[in-house]
């Protein structure tokens, strides 16, 4: 049994950590508000070009441009976007583990990772790595993101892989985030729509093919471009969540060791009286 | 009919709104577009957006993308776009004389890279300042 001073010592540094962890929890919230708000505004241009592909489809043949080319599946790439620092909860092993799993049921995977914990993981499976990012900005632009894109293109360009997926978090809302892997390469139009139809009569400029040679390595762009501002909205999300549940279990452990040193207290005050009541007892009788 | 117009970015949407005409700088040239026009799909140079709307005359500056136009809806979905009011007058100005240094120097270097470079950022900065002056004298 712990004696009283020493539960409360070390209530006392449970209180210190509960402050460190109740600043980081709001540091995260603000970054999480501000990463929230970048992917929900960058979705409507997802959502559009997506539309513009299945548009195009009608006038493109799968061999009009390479980013097209359906391939036997030999080798697949599969860019891991991943988190730089931990301390947000499952959701980088929860990825890894949906990507090994992925990767278990295709032939060979390479890999191109993104953020140190994704790094770090496929280090220790021995996975093979084509190429690693970390460091992203925590408000990354198309900019920040394109190197990987091209990297990916490039890899299919030249037939080292047949297929491009990206591995990522998903961000549903504050408390869930869905570990996802989503094809990005070859592009194939969503099934199609009887309504959403395009026009019969479509005019192009300059023409369909140079079009297509613009909106398709877009389109690739943005899915990478896509998955990183999940990822971040997911992080900062996470993040606050861990950050919120530690503060509250840092609470509860405080409201337990002063209820035990308080407890020790009346003990010992108890243990003096009786002490003190004996001894003027056998005062007495003497 | 009305014409719905919507700008979008990567980073946000810019414009949403119904309006009378747009005049967008496609990739073969400035376009007109008005209501009922036939289904178009053209690439688009960086240039000056200008659009109708009330009688008023409002231009964004957009830099590349795509154009999406229907009967009843115009939809520009450009890497980057800024309106009259976003745009720094001073900084635009500076990114002006920056750009013909840096094209100047690129022109007695044999490296065609730079040159592209740098005549693309002096582009911009041109479009943003013809943008930005549009505000201080509408028409």
């Amino acid at each position: 049994m712990p004696s009283e001073r020493e539960l409360r010592q070390r209530a006392r540094s449970i209180k210190n950590i509960q402050q460190v962890t109740r600043a980081m929890q709001l540091v995260a919230a603000s970054k999480m508000r501000r990463a929230q708000a970048a992917v929900l505004a960058s979705r409507p241009y997802e959502e559009r070009l997506r539309t513009v592909l299945n548009d195009l489809a009608p006038f493109a043949e799968p061999d009009d441009h390479a980013l097209l080319a359906h391939r036997e599946v030999k080798n697949v790439l599969v860019i891991l976007v991943t988190t730089d620092r931990g301390l947000v909860g499952p959701m980088n092993v929860n990825l890894l583990r949906a990507a090994v799993k992925f990767a278990d049921e295709r032939p060979a995977v390479s890999y191109v990772a993104v953020g140190r914990k994704g790094i770090n993981g496929l280090r220790r499976l021995g996975a093979r790595v084509v190429a690693e990012f970390a460091g992203l900005t925590d408000r990354p632009t198309t900019v920040d993101t394109n190197p990987i894109a091209r990297i990916a293109q490039e890899e299919f360009l030249t037939e080292r892989v047949d297929e491009v997926h990206v591995a990522f978090t998903r961000f549903v809302n504050t408390l869930r985030q869905v570990p996802t892997i989503r094809r990005v390469l070859p592009l194939v139009p969503e099934d199609e729509d009887l309504d959403a139809l395009p026009p019969l009569q479509y005019l192009f400029e300059p023409d369909a093919v140079g079009v297509l040679e613009q909106v398709l390595p877009r389109l690739v762009e943005l899915a990478v471009f896509q998955a990183l501002l999940e990822s971040k909205a997911s992080q900062y999300s996470a993040q606050m969540v861990a950050m919120r549940s530690a503060t509250d279990a840092a609470r509860d452990i405080i409201a337990d060791l002063t209820l035990a040193a308080n407890k020790a207290r009346q003990t010992r005050i108890t243990k003096e009286m009786l002490e003190i009541a004996s001894g003027a007892e056998a005062l007495a009788k003497g | 009919m009305p014409l719905k117009l919507e700008i979008i970015t990567p980073e946000r949407t810019v414009y949403d709104e119904v309006v009378e005409e747009v005049i967008a700088p496609g990739s073969e040239g400035m376009l007109g577009i008005l209501p009922h026009h036939a289904p178009l799909f053209t690439l688009l140079g960086s240039g000056e957006l200008r659009i109708k709307r009330g009688g008023m005359e409002q231009a964004i500056a957009v830099f590349g993308g795509f154009m999406d136009v229907r009967a009843d809806r115009v939809t520009v979905l450009t890497d980057a776009a800024e309106n009259a009011e976003e745009i720094d007058d001073q900084r635009a100005q500076a990114a002006r004389e920056a750009a013909q240094k840096a094209l100047e120097l690129a022109a007695g270097s044999a490296n065609a890279t730079e040159g592209a470079r740098a005549k693309a950022s002096l582009f911009r900065a041109l479009v943003r300042i013809r943008v930005s002056e549009r505000r201080r004298r509408p028409r």
